[in-house]
């Protein structure tokens, strides 16, 4: 199917890959010119979710490999970083683990088969370093 | 709404304030705080961390927004200057007038300075508030020596002030024959002496001091004998002085050695005005400690709410306290309790000294040798704790005292008779008042951490001494109530480790997202899915990465290597009993000049291959494979290595060969998940050159057979391992181990190493030696048919995952590029071979 057809607005979303490349309840990194996404499928929901690769807490391009879950009564989808299991809100990028880092994330759509990424970030937040800054002034 | 004032803002005060806020019903009270500090109130008693970088913020009780958000008007810098009893108003030095229907005198106390001439000369100070400190730390650079007036608790705190701020000499001044003269005995006080001058303080006892030398500046202190002491600076801390100035002026009854006089409801003369704290003087006594202060708080608190109108007689008083103290002055314990004075025509003696170690304990039994009535602690005072609920609980002693005397050594099981033994209203936390009962009903009440506890009762929120014993008395009442301390692995599943094996056993689950559908709620997280794929490993050891178990399992297992800084990934073949043939070293050679790998030989005796990316994995394996290696599961909580020595065939001591003893048991374990990772080893003779003793299982030959010992390891904690079964066979050494090891899978924490599983394990060794070789719960065959079938199912994953596309395609770094490596993975050269640039 190709994936520049009526639904898809080009100026907006790029295609990453197809869904089936995805795993089932855990991610995949997506290259997007010199950008890492990462790309996350939570099969029980069918919902799709989509971060920066990089952890800000070590800087390791990592969080595609980590584990995925969920969290709290509201079941806010998650993913802990392989490294030091820290986790993140894949709804608000908001680092769950009692710290002010934040990571980007994206939103993600489903077309035939295609699965598209966002350009804008749905946090619209600064860069990694001026938010860890910020957090210690 | 009635109006109270509180006059000073220290601790007292402060906790007056908190404790009316939480008992008061809204509305009824309106509350203005008066302090002298510009500060709002701050812990004096932890006032020396000061010196050691600890903010005056980290040190505040609460800040100005919890003043503010419950509604008191706070002014600080702004000392009350005149009460006026008739009008009931106070005016402050800034010329507020305010009016009270309720007046509360927290005003604590200052320094007490002894008549000595001089003392307003330059360098010359009083320990007591952070403003003191200031002064001090300021002046102090330059100084050389200075001595501290006071050997009392006040004195000796002010001189671990002087170490700390780093003053290469500190004298310490004593009027007294000895030190802490109200605490200690004369040998109590000698051995305080001895030990605080081998850490470099100099005491000087018996010492009148008569003038500050020097002309505007110090330059020494000259005492009635007429000796002198050059020194640089004097701080004083002798003691203190109530602060009733300002109830004398208006005309309030004080005390022969100051102090507000109160009545048992902390009221002064005047029903309208209250004193507590420091600046009180109940039955005489002025208590300079902070947890009396706080008694007297809820006392007034409690007084002042209850409604006269309902006649309703309030059961809360202050009836003196109890001035037992301990605490640790420049490293050393020192503790004291009840009457430590008691001569030998009051109470019977049990001393022990230990000039050696510097270590005096003393403890007064009542004559018909049945009670305890105080004591002296100094150089080790572990069972205060213990000794202080015998006192005053008048709990009778045990027959033998040793037990109270000396800290249980390690090894020993934890005493938990000691808490249950405790009277319901044996004070736990001194601090805050709070009672075992309290405690035990918070507990019940739902409140089962140790943050809640704290949270709901106060208790351990103060000097944090008692928290041990919450612990205790958690874990006592949890299980008083049929409870154990609940182990749900996490907010997805309400089961313990234990729990969830038996449902996956019984129910032949096979999948995490089975697992989740059937017992668990929402999507899991890192801490549950680890623990299940653990679990499934365990029970059915099918190659972890199928069905979709993939995502399901630890990050490391996911992708069967060990992730390392920058992202890159580490791999470690098999060697097992680290016997290995100069081909495959040649393989591993090639292999790793090949993928540009760092290879370092592990403390298991095998080769680790660091700095592989992702995608490079599955082809570094095809060719070990090729070679014959296997897996070796470094990345997985499973049977690591098993180490060997030599043994018989090379090496003139050995019994047998414990290399093929070695390679057999690391074969016939390889790839078993357990609920930590495991390490064995076996040594050949008692020399030990494998270091059983430091392993998971490790088995050590004798001249009849071999010893096997279990549930030791290195790591932080380390444990020797400990002897389960002697001249063992080699297959009947199988056997056990067998055994041992189901019994742990099905039984442990999640990653839970075997050495804490036993330490938890009731019975400890003896009970596992009954399960293991006598069979006391009936289930060993089981358990080893059960091993069995497991280890049937065993297949090297790394060959598993090559040969099937599916899974050899997840190792990619890039989905939409799986030909492309992580650019952003940086090496550096390190030795003539490669290490990952540091992180930043």
């Amino acid at each position: 199917m190709n994936h520049t057809q009526q639904g898809v607005d080009r100026e907006n979303w790029f295609l990453a890959c197809q869904a089936e490349d995805v795993p089932h309840n855990g991610g995949v990194c997506v290259k997007r010119g010199d950008e890492q996404i990462a790309l996350f499928y939570f099969a029980r929901t069918n919902q799709w979710y989509a971060s920066q690769n990089l952890c800000p807490h070590r800087h390791q391009m990592a969080l595609s490999r980590g584990m995925t879950g969920s969290v709290g009564p509201d079941q806010q989808p998650k993913v802990a970083c392989p490294f030091h299991k820290k986790t993140f809100s894949l709804n608000s990028g908001k680092c769950l683990s009692g710290e002010d880092y934040q990571i980007k994330v994206y939103p993600v759509k489903v077309e035939d088969g295609n699965v598209y990424i966002g350009y804008q970030p749905l946090s619209n937040t600064e860069p990694v370093e001026t938010q860890q800054f910020a957090a210690i002034s | 709404m009635k109006r109270i004032i509180v006059v000073g803002n220290g601790m007292v005060g402060y906790k007056f304030c908190e404790k009316m806020i939480a008992k008061a019903p809204a509305g009824s009270y309106h509350i203005t705080v008066l302090g002298e500090e510009p500060r709002p109130a701050y812990d004096r008693v932890h006032l020396t961390s000061y010196i050691n970088g600890t903010t005056a913020e980290a040190l505040t009780m609460a800040s100005l927004s919890w003043y503010k958000e419950a509604g008191i008007d706070l002014h600080l810098g702004d000392p009350v200057l005149k009460i006026d009893r008739a009008a009931k108003t106070v005016v402050t030095q800034s010329g507020l007038q305010i009016p009270y229907d309720i007046l509360i005198m927290a005003t604590g106390s200052a320094a007490m300075v002894p008549p000595i001439h001089g003392v307003e000369k330059k360098g010359v100070f009083v320990y007591r508030t952070i403003d003191d400190l200031d002064k001090i730390m300021a002046y102090a650079k330059g100084v050389k020596k200075a001595a501290v007036l006071g050997g009392g608790l006040l004195g000796l705190e002010a001189a671990k002030a002087m170490v700390d701020i780093g003053i290469d000499r500190t004298y310490v001044i004593e009027f007294a024959p000895k030190l802490m003269p109200r605490q200690l005995d004369d040998a109590g006080g000698a051995v305080l002496r001895s030990k605080l001058s081998a850490l470099g303080l100099k005491v000087h006892t018996r010492k009148h001091t008569y003038q500050v030398l020097g002309k505007e500046q110090i330059t020494g202190i000259q005492f009635v004998d007429e000796s002198e002491l050059s020194v640089d600076m004097l701080v004083i801390s002798t003691g203190i002085n109530a602060r009733d100035e300002l109830a004398k002026d208006a005309g309030l009854p004080t005390g022969p050695r100051g102090g507000i006089v109160v009545d048992d409801y902390m009221r002064t003369e005047d029903p309208a005005i209250y004193a507590i704290g420091e600046c009180a003087a109940h039955n005489g006594m002025i208590y300079g400690l902070v947890a009396p202060g706080y008694d007297m708080a809820e006392v007034a608190c409690t007084h002042i709410i209850a409604d006269p109108l309902q006649g309703a007689k309030n059961e809360r008083t202050f009836t003196g306290f109890d001035m037992s103290t301990k605490l640790k002055l420049i490293g050393v314990d020192v503790a004291s309790f009840g009457d430590p004075f008691l001569t030998a025509d009051k109470a019977q003696h049990v001393i022990y000294e230990d000039k050696v170690n510097g270590v005096y304990k003393r403890l007064n039994v009542s004559l018909d040798g049945k009670y305890l009535l105080g004591g002296v602690m100094v150089g080790e005072a572990s069972q205060y704790n213990n000794l202080l609920q015998y006192y005053k609980n008048s709990m009778p002693l045990p027959g033998a005292l040793d037990s109270l005397v000396f800290a249980a050594t390690e090894g020993d099981k934890p005493q938990g008779a000691g808490i249950s033994a405790l009277p319901d209203g044996a004070l736990i936390c001194s601090c805050e008042g709070v009672t075992k009962a309290a405690i035990c009903q918070a507990v019940k009440d739902g409140n089962e951490s140790i943050d809640d506890i704290k949270a709901c009762t106060k208790a351990g929120t103060g000097c944090g001494g008692c928290v041990p014993m919450l612990k205790d008395l958690a874990a006592m009442t949890l299980k008083t109530m049929g409870k154990e301390v609940r182990k749900d692995i996490c907010e997805h599943f309400t089961y313990s480790r234990q729990q969830l094996y038996d449902l996956i056993k019984l129910e032949g689950l096979s999948s995490f997202e089975e697992v989740l559908e059937k017992h668990g709620t929402g999507d899991g997280c890192e801490v549950c899915k680890p623990v299940i794929s653990s679990i499934l490993a365990s029970t059915f050891n099918e190659m972890i990465l199928r069905k979709n178990n993939d995502t399901a399992q630890d990050s490391n297992d996911r992708f069967l290597a060990n992730i390392q800084k920058g992202g890159s990934y580490s791999v470690v073949p098999r060697i097992a009993g680290g016997e290995i043939t100069p081909d495959k070293l040649l393989v591993i050679a090639t292999v790793a000049k090949k993928y540009n790998l760092y290879t370092k030989i592990t403390g298991g005796q095998r080769i680790d291959m660091f700095g592989a990316h992702l995608s490079d994995l599955p082809l570094i394996w095809k060719e070990l494979i090729d070679a014959g290696f296997e897996s070796g599961h470094a990345y997985g909580k499973s049977l690591r290595t098993v180490k060997s020595c030599v043994g018989s065939t090379w090496c003139r001591f050995g019994l047998h060969d414990s290399v093929s003893f070695a390679i057999q048991i690391e074969n016939r374990y390889k790839g078993l998940r357990t609920p930590h990772k495991i390490k064995s080893a076996v040594s050949g003779c008692i020399r030990e050159c494998a270091e059983a003793q430091s392993k998971d299982f490790g088995i050590i030959a004798t001249e009849k057979g071999w010893n096997l010992y279990v549930c030791g390891n290195g790591g932080s904690k380390p444990q020797h391992a400990l002897l389960l079964a002697q001249d063992l066979d080699s297959e009947t050494c199988i056997r056990y181990i067998d055994r041992f090891l189901m019994y742990y899978i099905k039984t442990a924490d999640p990653l839970t190493r075997t050495a804490t599983w036993l330490n938890k394990l009731e019975g400890g060794i003896d009970y596992l030696k009954k399960v293991v070789i006598e069979d006391c719960l009936g289930k060993c065959h089981e358990w080893e048919t059960e091993m069995q079938q497991v280890l049937s199912h065993y297949e090297c994953e790394w060959k598993a995952a090559i040969e099937d596309p599916s899974i050899r395609k997840r190792f990619a770094h890039f989905v939409n590029a799986p030909d492309q490596k992580d650019p952003t993975m940086e090496f550096v050269e390190m030795r003539t071979q490669k290490r990952v640039a540091e992180w930043q």
